[in-house]
């Protein structure tokens, strides 16, 4: 590898920190699953069109396959494969099961962290009727704020059950024991979203 | 994916330092990466300016707010001073794209995003935009026109603007801030700290007879800040028509503002569409038939017709006139307080 177009960078995966010399080209999906082996996150359309890849990235969701790893130095990642915790699974997961939110399952690393990032997410959608309001997750405003992952085995029904089954009614994920760390950056489980509207006020 | 260098700058003059030919500044990423996947643009230095630029928000003396451009998306949007001021803003923005890519993508790069043109994309075919004189493979025999422009365009380049940030900065008269190198912008006469202002309407460009040129930006030129005017009276909104109800490019969208004085006249509207011209439309016509009279559905009717007298629909993409017209009619009936 030419060192010009290479750089060391240092990422913290799943609580985890790695270094590692990288060609500037790599992006994070890559990275975890092509360096890390970490093959969990899926590599759809790699063009940020199908949510596949989708990861946390200091706790917000993004598409890893637009992301350059070289960008993301000191980022601390969560992929799916940390969503598990000593308790047991992630209760999106549980949920996903108990909903069989899923077929062929390729999607579903994506449209859980992508999930477990939108719950996080305060404000409007693009169908929010009152723009200063943070509504309720309705199923409407669940599909809206999970447009960007794609099950092309259109499970997207029980998909919406099951993210619907683990709202947090004060704001805050059911059960946080089981949920483990997004790294050593951000809180974990995040500030409920009633909270931070109760913080605005 | 050509090799490149790359670097993070720590501030705007640091980032125009190390602009050279061939470089390009880097946002979140979610445009240039995927072209530089595709190939459509093959930079040897990648200047990472997220770091050089503002991530705030901060509401200035008399009411209005500058945007840092590296303020993320979705961090614009549910910003209670824009839901609350700027509801046209808000609703564009969130009716942009994916959450995951509002998380990452920034306010300058959404402005200075490419097109979506599919001939554009696909470095197999001719395109002036991405290879000036190379032709345009979207007014050839059997071409998809479907999403190309109706108005402004030339038979150099049909191709749309696809943001929906830009277009309700156009209705709200923003403008942008951008700096290049000291030396290069002294000379050019401009403030010693290399910056200048530009309006919105403004910043992007038609094609002309340059279609590579999406702005009025010099090379190396690099956005700072967005300022927005304080809150214009009236109501707004935005409203986008596309294919499916989420996640997809406009067909046609409207940024738009009425304003309605004590007399019962109209004493301010601001319309601006998108998806239908190579930058955001001001559609200045047809705010003029509004402005100064009483609102009402035939006054609207008569301010599109005013606008789209001059429309130049393609083969496939006549609907969009259609749509353009009812969007005007429907969604200003619809802020008639």
């Amino acid at each position: 590898m030419d060192s010009a177009y290479a750089t060391r960078i240092t990422v913290t995966v799943n609580g985890e920190p790695r270094a590692v010399a990288i060609d500037n080209r790599t992006s994070v999906l890559d990275l975890l699953r092509e360096r890390f082996g970490l093959t969990g996150t899926k590599k759809g359309c790699d063009h940020g069109q199908c949510g596949a890849c989708t990861v946390l990235a200091n706790g917000r969701r993004v598409n890893a396959c637009l992301a350059l790893a070289v960008a993301y130095d000191g980022a601390s990642i969560q992929t799916v494969e940390g969503l598990a915790g000593p308790g047991g699974l992630h209760p999106l997961q549980g949920a996903f099961l108990r909903h069989d939110a899923f077929q062929c399952g390729y999607c579903t690393p994506g449209q859980l962290c992508s999930a477990v990032g939108m719950l996080t997410e305060a404000g409007p959608s693009a169908v929010t009727a009152d723009l200063t309001e943070d509504p309720p997750l309705t199923p409407g405003e669940i599909r809206e704020r999970m447009s960007g992952n794609l099950c092309r085995c259109g499970a997207y029904v029980n998909i919406v059950r099951a993210i619907s089954s683990e709202l947090p009614p004060g704001g805050e994920l059911a059960d946080p024991v089981s949920a483990t760390s997004l790294g050593d950056t951000a809180p974990y489980p995040p500030a409920g979203r009633l909270a931070e509207q109760e913080a605005r006020s | 994916m050509k090799q490149f260098t790359f670097a993070r700058a720590g501030s705007p003059a640091d980032a125009t330092r190390q602009f050279r030919n061939g470089a390009a500044y880097l946002g979140g990423g979610t445009n240039l990466v995927d072209l530089m996947r595709l190939g459509v643009t093959a930079p040897d230095h990648v200047i990472d300016v997220t770091g050089a630029v503002s991530d705030e928000i901060i509401a200035y003396d008399g009411g209005g707010l500058t945007i840092g451009a590296g303020v993320r998306n979705s961090d614009l949007s549910s910003h209670p001073l824009v839901r609350e001021r700027y509801p046209m803003l808000a609703r564009a923005v969130l009716n942009g794209a994916s959450g995951q890519i509002r998380n990452a993508a920034t306010v300058g790069g959404n402005l200075l995003q490419r097109t979506r043109c599919p001939y554009f994309q696909d470095v197999s075919m001719p395109c002036n935009k991405r290879s000036p004189g190379s032709g345009c493979q979207a007014t050839a025999p059997g071409a998809d026109t479907a999403n190309m422009a109706v108005l402004g365009h030339t038979p150099f380049c049909v191709a749309t603007h696809p943001s929906d940030l830009a277009v309700a900065l156009t209705a709200l008269n923003a403008r942008v801030r951008v700096v290049s190198q000291a030396g290069v912008s002294q000379a050019r006469g401009m403030a010693p700290d290399g910056g200048r202002w530009v309006d919105m309407p403004g910043l992007h460009r038609l094609p002309g007879g340059a279609p590579d040129h999406d702005t009025v930006l010099r090379p190396g030129e690099l956005i700072t800040e967005v300022e927005l005017p304080p809150p214009a009276g009236g109501r707004q909104t935005y409203r986008k028509v596309r294919e499916r109800a989420s996640f997809a490019f406009a067909l046609v969208s409207i940024a738009a503002l009425l304003d309605v004085g004590p007399d019962g006249r109209v004493r301010d509207c601001r319309i601006a569409l998108g998806g239908v011209a190579h930058a955001p439309w001001r559609a200045l016509a047809a705010e003029r038939v509004v402005l100064g009279v009483p609102p009402a559905a035939e006054v609207f009717a008569g301010a599109a017709e005013a606008e789209l007298r001059y429309a130049h629909p393609l083969a496939g993409n006549a609907y969009k006139v259609t749509l353009a017209r009812n969007l005007i009619t429907t969604v200003l009936e619809e802020l008639i307080p």
